[in-house]
């Protein structure tokens, strides 16, 4: 007897696929998530040797690269404060990983991988879309590729990532991620979608 | 809505912080030595100043940093930002 | 008879719409407005006045007629919009108002939104100055929004007949806009009005992008818009209003602004009148005499106020046959409803329209919100931006200047300027244009009024507000212009004084023989012009209003029939009715379940913290009353957090993971508080600590598994545990195998049964929550929601924070002294607990009360007295009735309530007034059931 996960968008998939093509949007569920807190530069340089990703220096970015765990990023989100991100299932050995990293040094890790759920979403449109709840200002001059923001998109709040040159990666609480949902099928109306 | 100028994220929508009153109130060392009138002081006493003044505000639907900011109570205006823990700046209003 | 042209303006004769105004059928064109099309039928008369009755009809083109307020029936009804405003369409239905309109009963079907955007130098107002401005910032390379209210660029050149360098003015308009749509990062909005401006650039408008399609509005596409502009610089060229004088019986029907019959005219190819008479005080006027006498007005005389008219213009109206008197004013006005006949002095002139020009006021609302100063220009007779700001300038006529060649040098000024202050680097630079316009001097006679009757001189038309109110405010003592706008409400309709509020204060200066220039101008608030709740909404009503929070387990709430209840923006399950069952049935049937066999809800929603670092223990000794650096790894301890003040603020429990880390557990609606709370005495007090908090709330499903059965519903689904009482004791935990999954299993209890608390990663909430259905199928397992968890725990005395606590009560008010460490040298609160107040021994307590009449539910929020009749008034309250529930445990009902000295009052009888008497009720211990504690360890 194995129970079966189901992740929060679950009962979405269909209806975020029928928002393309105003808007291209997926869940990415079950990604290995882990909150770090740490601050002295060895500890951070050696924990971003042990992913093959150094952390990202500079706030309000992300860091990614690849390294024994495959795809991994890194989100800035906060001065002492990181998510680490990698394909599903690997998050207990990531946190162990980093436990040796961090050594005696001050600081935390935790597996905080269902506590977000990323819905990524691209298109012409989604630049758009996010300006009606987004009060970041998302031109590229201004959010380039590799811009990570924490902040509220309608009445929730979200890790934003700029991904690309269309694309978007959206970090969103579980609970909420309905919500978000919602938000998204309607603000695609506009753009051609029924409601 | 107001800009409010994180020191880390740089300025944001006031609706993404939270406010957390006058600034450098320190917890009491040892609060038990203190008389219910000091320690009520603490509690429930605070400045009210027509003017520039210090308070704590945190990035809560942002970075979740708390740091302080002078505000002039008359037009709302940042007169600086300041990370935890450094001395308030001098201020021109 | 029409008084439509047979050619001009920007409409489109070919096509014809039908609209029903005040139950009548008449036709109009593509690009008319209501009010046009209703002139273009000699329609003048619009509604009444809110509080006299009189007759009220069309006074100026645009958003500051004061007057033309009607209600749309068809599409959709829509109260207290201007005909002036209203794009025409085919199949409108409106109706003229008597000052106020009724909102739909029915639900709005169309759909609002909002949107951000960003830029470098926001322009507000296409006319000459903005269009200027607006190219001259694009071509430096600047992200330029340029918005204005019309549907099309032009602003008072779209009133007017000019030539800009010997072409008609619409195609130097048409070539700017043309480029500045194709020029990358500049945004053109029609339809859309700056109503507020705020603090750091932030400015809103309306956009109103289907109105005007009427019935063949898109569906999917929302109605009207609320942009958020985001600005570094802003440039004001909102133009300028005439405004009228004010003399006797000045508010009939066909009485208008010269300018505005002047933009009737151009625009809309309609005629005003058939015989019109002229009352001005500046050059202005002339033009709009001239154009409506060759258009084949009959303009009986130019009344100028003036001592000596403008001689070259005076040369051009006599050329024409038109009669120029100086130093005329109108004295009086009759007709039945609209005007028939204008008195100037003795003399008595028949006609059906009056044109009057008083003058212009510069719009500067935008400018004042912005804390611009601003000053009063003599000459103007007109409040003016008095300073330039460091992010906002004004252009064109907002500062006064009339002339079209130097608004366009300004808007150009304006324009380079800030987008130099944004960090830009002019472009090439825009030719001024040369307009061929007669009428450009500024110069003209400041007059706020021809005396006359003082109660039939109105200043407000909208509000009914005459010379004479004004003169009783001045003459009560009212000095300030705000506490006259208040007393007299001039200004406050919803043209928000536009053209009435200079006049206003004019008329308020010469009563108390002040200088205009040492008045204070009343503060511009937005909005500048009416916009509906709706369009503030947007997207945020019906389930988008606020987020809906749910759980992991929740698609099974859902398919098995549970109600919700709101906790803060969680949906929680309240109580899952089998057919037929109400709340109380089904309530009573879920606790016996529980407390006989076995019972589980979803308790996800908990808040969970994850504590880590050496300081760890150290720091939650601060937090927490009671000791909790002491707890031993695998152990759970029950916690309660005061304010610095000494009252309770959350409670929980307290689980050690580790040496160094601790997951903790807040109530549902404070956990992202108690996060804050956390992180602010971390970092601003102590941080020094080496310690970190996490929020795990959503990482973890959470099913507390209730009921003597428990363990062996638990059993059935982890076989890896051993359950029994010895090796799993109360107030422990275990991580095991929960159906496959890893699980962290905590034994506690909120209802003082035996209980376990199965933590799984969230995915796996749902697969475990029915796994252990099916395992406690054979036990009768029953899920419970929020109203049988509340009643298990009143039972049992457990306070609910929030609902026996208001922030007002104690550890020890709730009985809870045994929580409150007497060890730790200090603790958040613990100061406070020495106070005087906190001592006192009548303070509120917590308490149980059971009804003498064992069937008689307290209505929470009850009052509690002391006597069984109430003595007179004040009556003195012993306290309120916190929680109150029928109980299937007791047979009977009970509560809880927080009562004076109610510790001391156990055994007493209180009364609690109930219906119409006095309920006598007993005063007991808290805890009514299991005083023993012995169902917990099953
Ligand atoms: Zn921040």
């Amino acid at each position: 007897m194995t129970a079966e996960p189901t992740s929060p968008l679950a009962g979405w998939t269909d209806r975020l696929a029928a928002l393309a093509p105003a808007l291209i949007v997926a869940e990415r569920p079950y990604r290995s998530q882990l909150t770090v807190r740490v601050s002295d530069p060895d500890a951070v340089a050696a924990m971003g040797s042990a992913l093959g990703v150094a952390f990202p220096p500079v706030p309000c970015t992300f860091s990614a690269g690849s390294g024994p765990f495959g795809d991994v990023e890194v989100l800035w989100l906060g001065p002492d404060e990181f998510l680490v991100v990698a394909p599903p299932g690997l998050q207990t050995e990531i946190e162990e990983v980093l436990r040796g990293a961090l050594g005696s040094h001050r600081g935390s890790v935790v597996d905080t991988s269902a506590q977000r759920t990323t819905v990524v979403l691209e298109g012409p449109h989604v630049r758009d879309v996010l300006a009606h709840g987004c009060s970041v200002d998302l031109h590229p001059s201004s959010a380039p590729t590799g811009t990570c923001v924490q902040t509220l998109l309608a009445r929730t709040g979200i890790v934003l990532q700029v991904t690309g040159a269309d694309t978007f990666t959206v970090l969103v609480r579980s609970s909420f991620a309905e919500y978000l949902a919602a938000w998204l099928s309607d603000a695609c109306v506009e753009y051609g979608v029924a409601s | 809505m107001q800009l409010i100028p994180c020191p880390w994220c740089g300025p944001r929508e006031e609706a993404e912080f939270h406010y957390g009153g006058q600034a450098h109130v320190a917890y009491p060392e040892d609060p038990s030595a203190l008389t219910d009138e000091e320690w009520a002081q603490y509690v429930f006493f605070r400045e009210n100043p027509s003017g520039p003044f210090a308070e704590r505000w945190s990035h809560s639907a942002g970075c979740r940093r708390w740091f302080n900011a002078v505000r002039d109570t008359r037009t709302h205006d940042l007169l600086a930002v300041y990370r935890a823990g450094e001395p308030m700046p001098e201020v021109t209003s | 008879m029409t008084f439509r042209k047979p050619t001009g303006g920007e409409i489109d004769r070919h096509t014809l719409l039908r609209f029903t105004f005040n139950g009548v059928e008449y036709t109009g064109h593509p690009g008319d407005t209501l009010a046009s099309a209703l002139l273009a039928n000699g329609v003048h008369e619009i509604g009444s006045s809110v509080k006299l009755g009189r007759p009220r009809g069309i006074v100026a083109a645009g958003s500051e007629d004061p007057t033309s307020l009607v209600q749309i029936e068809a599409p959709f009804p829509e109260p207290m919009l201007l005909a002036t405003t209203v794009e025409l369409y085919d199949g409108l239905v409106a109706r003229g108002l008597a000052g106020q309109g009724r909102l739909a009963p029915e639900p709005d079907p169309a759909r609002y939104d909002a949107k951000h955007e960003h830029c470098d130098v926001l322009v507000v107002g296409a006319g000459p100055a903005g269009l200027v401005a607006a190219l001259t910032a694009a071509r430096s390379g600047a992200r330029v929004v340029l918005l204005d209210e019309q549907n099309q660029a032009g602003g008072a050149l779209l009133g007017v007949d000019e030539y800009l360098d010997d072409r008609p003015s619409a195609e130097w308009v048409g070539d700017i806009v043309a480029e500045l749509r194709t020029t990358p990062g500049v945004l053109v909005l029609e339809r859309t009005t700056a109503f507020g401006m705020y603090q750091d650039g932030f400015v809103l408008a309306l956009q109103k992008r289907t109105d005007h399609l009427g019935f063949a509005a898109p569906a999917g596409v929302a109605r009207q818009r609320v942009w958020r502009i985001r600005t570094k610089q802003t440039v004001l060229a909102t133009g300028a209003h005439e405004r009228p004088v004010v003399f006797a019986d000045n508010d009939r029907p066909g009485i208008m602004l010269a300018s505005s019959a002047r933009t009737f005219l151009h625009r809309y190819g309609v005629l005003p009148g058939s015989r019109a008479v002229v009352f001005t005080t500046n050059d202005s006027a002339y033009c709009a005499a001239i154009d409506l006498a060759e258009s084949g007005v009959d303009i009986a005389l130019i009344a100028d106020a003036r001592p000596d008219a403008p001689a070259r213009l005076a040369t051009e109206c006599a050329a024409r046959g038109i009669e120029v008197r100086a130093g005329q004013v109108v004295t009086g006005t009759e007709g039945p409803g609209r005007v028939t006949a204008v008195s100037i002095g003795d003399t008595r002139i028949e006609c059906d329209t009056l044109l009057v020009s008083g003058g212009w006021n510069p719009v500067v609302s935008l400018f004042s919100q912005a804390r611009g100063k601003l000053r009063y220009d003599t000459e103007l007779g007109a409040f003016v931006p008095g300073e330039e700001l460091d992010t906002v300038r004004a252009a064109g006529s907002a500062t006064g200047e009339l002339d079209l060649n130097a608004c366009a040098r300004q808007g150009r000024e304006a324009g380079s300027a800030a987008a130099a202050a944004a960090g830009f680097t002019p472009g090439g630079q825009v030719p001024l244009p040369v307009s061929d316009s007669r009428c450009t001097s500024r110069s003209g006679l400041v007059v706020w009024r021809v005396p006359g009757a003082d109660d039939a001189s109105f200043v407000d038309l909208q509000r009914d507000s005459t010379v004479a109110d004004v003169l009783r405010a001045t003459g009560a003592g009212l000095r300030s212009l705000e506490h006259i706008k208040r007393y007299t409400t001039i200004g406050t309709a919803h043209d928000q004084g536009k053209t009435s509020g200079m006049i206003a204060a004019g008329i308020v200066a010469e009563a108390l023989g002040v200088e205009l220039a040492e008045q204070r101008p009343t503060t511009f608030r937005p909005p500048y012009t009416s916009v509906s709740f709706a369009a503030l909404a947007g997207r945020d009503r019906g389930e988008l209003h606020d987020p809906v929070r749910v759980t992991a387990i929740h698609p099974w709430h859902v398919a098995n029939g549970a109600l919700f209840e709101d906790v803060g923006q969680w949906k929680r399950p309240w109580y899952y009715p089998k057919p037929g069952e109400d709340l109380h049935t089904a309530v009573l049937r879920e606790c016996r379940a529980t407390r006989e066999s076995v019972g589980m809800m979803d308790g996800s929603t908990l808040g969970k913290i994850d504590v880590q670092g050496r300081d760890a223990g150290r720091f939650l000794d601060m937090l927490y009353t009671n000791m909790m650096s002491t707890l031993k790894v695998g152990r759970i301890r029950y916690g309660v957090m005061c304010g610095v003040d000494g009252m309770v603020i959350d409670d929980g429990t307290v689980i050690r993971v580790g040496e160094e880390r601790y997951l903790v557990t807040t109530t549902t609606g404070n956990a992202a508080k108690i996060l804050d709370w956390m992180e602010e005495w971390l970092q601003t007090e102590w941080p020094h600590l080496d310690v970190h908090c996490a929020s795990v709330t959503e990482h973890w499903a959470t099913i507390p598994l209730v009921g003597p059965r428990s363990r062996d519903v638990l059993a059935a689904v982890a076989p890896d545990l051993d359950v029994s009482n010895e090796a799993f004791e109360f107030m422990t935990w275990h991580d095991t195998h929960v159906a496959g999954v890893p699980a962290r299993v905590c034994r506690i209890s909120f209802s003082g049964e035996l209980a376990y608390e199965i933590n799984v990663t969230a995915w796996y909430g749902l697969a475990v929550w029915e796994a252990l259905m099916a395992a406690g199928e054979k036990y009768g397992i029953t899920p419970y929601g929020t109203e049988t968890m509340h009643v298990l725990r009143a039972e049992k005395g457990y306070p609910i924070i929030g609902q026996e606590t208001d922030a007002t009560v104690t550890p020890q008010d709730l009985g809870m002294s045994w929580a409150v460490s007497k060890k730790k040298p200090d603790f958040i609160g613990k100061r406070s607990f020495a106070r005087v107040e906190n001592n006192r021994t009548d303070r509120k307590q917590l308490v149980g009360l059971l009804p003498v009449d064992p069937t008689v539910l307290l209505p929470e929020g009850s009052q509690i007295v002391e006597t069984d009749r109430l003595p007179e008034p004040p009556v003195r309250m012993l306290g309120h009735v916190t929680s109150s529930y029928p109980s299937a445990a007791l047979g009977r009902t009970f509560a809880l309530a927080l009562v004076r000295s109610g510790h001391e009052r156990i055994g007493e009888t209180l009364y609690v007034p109930y219906e119409d008497s006095l309920v006598p009720v007993t005063v007991t211990d808290s805890v009514l059931y299991d005083k023993e504690g012995a169902r917990r360890d099953g």
